[in-house]
């Protein structure tokens, strides 16, 4: 699993729209109806669909229809673990090598010292 | 139960130091520089943190706050060529679960006074379910180097 890679550019351009972003926010809380979502929205049911749509298309979101109820989840838990580990990898070693630029500099102002 | 998964990544990050190479490759040989950067504090040497820098050798650092998860890194030295490249393998574990296994490579590249660093990992992130754990040593890392930062004394 998770052998595809992270397509970061379209989860940035379907992130680039505040309703989108509004509906994420709310997946997050769990998942909701296509209506759940159009509900503190100023737009018809079918353009909250369209951008559900985009959601769905990079992968940010999960829909399954039961009988007319449309249901929407977040549908990265696993994804964004493995994004988590990178970021907190990537920074602990920023950090690391940050601290490395600073005894290199204690080390050289203690050689400089007569 | 723990759900099984694996995830791969590889990441680079590059640095350039206003030092000869002779001094960039020793904050990584020497095992009292090393402690003073990798983790933090010198005093940490022989107190969780131990380095056997050479081929087959070993490096080991078992850290974490108290009661709560440990945090152990385990890595062995395969290539080493002095002031030019180091590469080595390592495991991170919380508690007992071992959460991933990384290739590091390590190059240096001298140009002029400054050396360039290029620090390359690829690895395999497993199970996924520790990611708490994960994120608490990120954030707790990336604190600890604000706060240095600010005070101005990362010693």
């Amino acid at each position: 699993m998770l052998d595809q890679t992270i397509d970061l550019d379209r989860t940035f351009q379907a992130l680039a729209d505040q309703s989108r972003r509004t509906m994420v926010e709310r997946l997050t809380l769990g998942p909701a109806s296509v209506s759940e979502l159009a509900a503190p929205l100023a737009m018809s049911l079918a353009a909250v669909l369209q951008h559900v749509q985009v959601l769905e298309s990079c992968g940010l979101v999960k829909t399954q229809k039961v009988g007319r109820t449309r249901t929407c989840r977040i549908e990265r838990a696993a994804m964004s673990a493995a994004e988590q580990w990178i970021t907190d990898r990537r920074r602990g070693w920023e950090a690391r090598l940050d601290r490395l630029g600073d005894v290199l500099n204690e080390v050289a102002a203690t050689e400089e010292r007569p | 139960m723990t759900q099984r998964s694996v995830a791969h990544d590889t990441f680079v990050i590059e640095r350039s130091y206003d030092a000869p190479v002779t001094q960039v490759f020793g904050a990584w040989a020497d095992p009292t520089l090393k402690a003073r950067w990798f983790v933090g504090s010198a005093e940490a040497l022989g107190a969780g943190y131990d380095l056997d820098f050479r081929v087959g050798g070993r490096e080991a650092f078992r850290g974490g706050s108290p009661g709560g998860t440990v945090h152990t890194y385990e890595s062995r030295f395969h290539d080493i060529v002095p002031e030019q490249r180091i590469v080595y393998t390592y495991e991170m574990y919380a508690d007992e679960a071992r959460i991933s296994v990384s290739v590091a490579t390590v190059e240096f590249q001298s140009v002029g006074a400054v050396t360039r660093l290029v620090l390359t990992e690829q690895g395999v992130f497993l199970d996924g379910h520790d990611t708490a754990a994960q994120r608490e040593e990120g954030t707790r890392t990336f604190l600890e180097s604000l706060a240095a930062s600010l005070s101005g004394d990362a010693s």
